[in-house]
């Protein structure tokens, strides 16, 4: 049974009086310890369909199942426990909480899970050794670069040891060789047998993973032959090229 | 969510902005302050008055004074009104048995005549000087400390005897002699308008229950400063002139009725006695439940000795109770209703902190909703650090209340002590936790409700 399970997904938005289908009957299947990449220019609805799969929005129409959990019809307080227990978020704009050290952003999820703070210290400190942080557990963002924030972000997703991990343009904001460092944490990652969608923008970014579904107009306009995902680029010639940043 | 955590991650909160947090805050700390604040004074005042009421006969005294002006219908009697007389006393001894120990009285003021009283080249300004009954040591709630009360027998005989209270003693003697000992005047003679009497009793010392500790601490601490202290207490008047009921009491000098007709009364008044005109009447009843039926039994027996001429006027100490309730009433509400006022103020600032604090926090409770807070855990994070900032001021203005009180009670000394109670600390301080949770309301619903996607994507 796939991991992942959307059929016949629509999302309609209504803005002054027009209706904007942002996704119109999206179908897919993702299974347990795959690396996917979800790809589309702006405005193809990409995001949306990411804000639905990492439930924090819910469909017009359709169904989502994610493990055992049918998603499309759960109340907004078993969204929020999905969000923090099966799934981890890594953003282009890190989006970590400017007052907080380090470890005490990495612990945040765990606060709404509630464990207990000795847990939480230890656990934190194990997603930061995880990602090479450990030795920064007391910074505050500020005082990290991008790609220490990236990372911190990383952890953070980690920690409650999810089922799935969404990156959304993870390397957007990033040099290209920090970039090429971040994506390469993901494929380890996805090596341990970690579930991690990509999503991007950038066709060189999505060609590091071996199945990638390109969206256009609300749908899925070509699904990659998953046949083909040996003859994905390698990660030496990603790096040559330049990662754009993304708006 | 853990309930520590949040409590704690709240503190944190305003601690960051902790200049911020504490302008906001100043609201709730001065409806605090002031709430507490204007209760002590109101339970000082309260108590000094209840106290005083005990000290004036308690509930059970019902007075008849004379009264000059009758009633319209019987205006053109005038000249027959003679006010209260001894006549009433024996009627009512006779036809009144619901009230016992009536007692006659002629009070003269040095405000209303002349009154001088003297010994050696020294004056005393008494309060009153009273031709009365002994009875009058009970109905008045006098205790006589050294002593005797004068007897129906002095009264008898017009014997030149008197009764003084202690700040008579003060005036004509010293309180204290070289050694330090109190002195006792008994057997000595002073001058009444020049008239000689010999003392043959002295009350106690009247002072409110606050003063007769301190003075105990002050005899306590060391001989010879509480000497000192004995004597400066005669320039601090301020205390005792706010304590009315005391100085009255420890100013009075009682004579027998008899005697005061007899050798002070200037008036050429001619005819018996029992024709004089008193200055009331006071009696006392069994018990307060039976007000009425002997307010009326009185009245019926006054009714016929005056000829239905009403030239007399009851006054009961039920009105005076009722006037305390109703003046304490009316402080307590109106001090309530300003504290309230700052209070309310006190929690619109909160509110309106909470509001930016929350629009600044957008994309922060973006990222919490993401990582999986639930609606319930924002609403409760907003709502908790709105009431640590409202109860912290609670804190702070119950910490500064004591010294607001005190520096209060220095500026204007002759007001009465204020007492701080516990019960007011508490009620303050729920208030300011109140306030808290209602004022964190509305920001914390709102921000519960933030979408996550929109919040996520706002900067």
């Amino acid at each position: 049974m796939a991991l992942l399970e959307l059929r016949d997904i629509h999302k309609t938005y209504h803005l002054g009086g027009e209706t904007i289908r942002a996704l119109d009957g999206v179908s897919l299947d993702i299974d347990s310890g795959e690396f996917i990449s979800i790809i589309g220019p702006s405005g193809s609805g990409k995001s949306t369909l990411m804000h639905i799969l990492g439930c924090l929005d819910s469909p017009t129409s359709g169904t989502l199942r994610l493990d055992d959990t049918m998603i499309h019809d759960a109340s907004s307080r078993q969204l929020a426990s999905i969000r923090n227990k099966k799934i981890g978020f890594v953003f282009q704009f890190f989006n970590l909480l400017p007052k907080l050290t380090v470890r005490q952003n990495v612990e945040l999820p765990m606060i709404y899970s509630g464990h207990s703070g000795k847990e939480r210290r230890e656990r934190a400190m194990t997603a930061l050794r995880r990602v090479n942080m450990e030795d920064r557990s007391k910074h505050r963002p500020s005082q990290l670069s991008g790609g220490q924030q990236q990372r911190t972000a990383i952890a953070r997703a980690l920690v409650n040891d999810p089922r799935i991990i969404f990156a959304d343009e993870p390397t957007g904001n990033l040099d290209s060789h920090t970039g090429e460092l971040i994506l390469e944490m993901f494929d380890q990652l996805h090596n341990e047998g970690r579930t991690v969608m990509l999503v991007t923008h950038d066709p060189e970014i999505a060609a590091v993973t071996p199945r990638r579904i390109e969206i256009r107009d609300g749908k899925i306009a070509n699904e990659a032959d998953p046949t083909l995902a040996g003859k994905a680029p390698r990660f030496e010639q990603i790096t040559n090229s330049e990662a754009k940043p993304t708006t | 969510m853990n309930f520590g955590t949040v409590i704690q991650s709240g503190i944190k909160e305003i601690g960051a902005h902790w200049f911020r947090s504490l302008l906001t805050m100043f609201g709730v700390i001065c409806g605090v302050a002031s709430l507490v604040t204007m209760a002590a004074f109101v339970k000082g005042k309260e108590n000094l008055l209840r106290e005083s009421l005990a000290e004036t006969g308690g509930l059970e005294k019902i007075t008849v004074e004379s009264e000059d002006d009758l009633p319209d219908y019987q205006k053109h009697l005038e000249g027959e009104a003679k006010g209260v007389t001894l006549k009433d006393v024996y009627a009512l001894q006779a036809g009144a048995p619901m009230v016992h120990d009536i007692t006659p009285s002629i009070n003269k003021s040095r405000y209303r005549g002349y009154l001088r009283v003297s010994r050696k080249g020294r004056g005393a300004r008494p309060w009153m000087l009273q031709g009365t009954w002994p009875s009058a040591l009970e109905i008045q709630e006098h205790e006589i400390e050294h002593g005797r009360m004068f007897t129906m027998m002095d009264d008898l005989l017009a014997n030149n005897v008197c009764v003084i209270g202690t700040e008579i003693r003060n005036s004509l003697f010293d309180e204290m002699d070289e050694q330090g000992e109190t002195i006792i005047p008994i057997g000595e003679r002073i001058l009444i308008n020049y008239v000689p009497f010999t003392i043959v009793g002295m009350f106690k010392e009247y002072m409110s229950d606050e003063d007769r500790k301190k003075k105990e601490a002050a005899k306590a601490a060391g001989e010879t400063r509480s000497r000192r202290n004995m004597f400066s207490r005669g320039g601090d008047s301020n205390t005792r002139r706010t304590q009315y009921i005391y100085y009255q009491k420890n100013n009075a000098i009682m004579v027998p009725l008899n005697t005061l007709v007899a050798k002070l009364d200037s008036s050429y008044e001619t005819g018996s006695v029992l024709d004089r005109k008193l200055s009331e009447i006071t009696m006392k009843i069994e018990d307060v439940s039976l007000l009425s039926p002997s307010l009326q039994q009185v009245r019926n027996v006054l009714m016929r000795t005056h000829k239905g001429l009403e030239d007399f006027e009851f006054e009961t100490q039920e009105e005076f109770a009722d006037d305390i309730t109703l003046a304490i009433h009316n402080e307590r509400v109106s001090g309530m209703f300003i504290a309230g006022i700052c209070l309310l103020i006190g929690g619109i600032g909160i509110i309106n902190i909470m509001l930016s604090s929350i629009s600044e926090r957008v994309r922060e409770i973006g990222i919490c909703k993401s990582v999986g807070a639930t609606t319930m855990d924002v609403f409760t994070q907003i709502l908790i650090e709105s009431v640590v900032l409202a109860v912290a001021g609670g804190l702070a203005g119950l910490a500064i209340s004591p010294i607001l009180v005190n520096t209060l009670a220095s500026l204007a000394d002759d007001t009465t002590p204020p007492i701080m109670t516990t019960q007011a600390m508490l009620i303050a301080f729920g208030f300011s936790a109140l306030i808290g949770s209602l004022a964190g309301l509305f920001p914390a619903i709102k921000a519960a409700k933030l979408d996550p996607i929109q919040a996520l994507r706002y900067d």
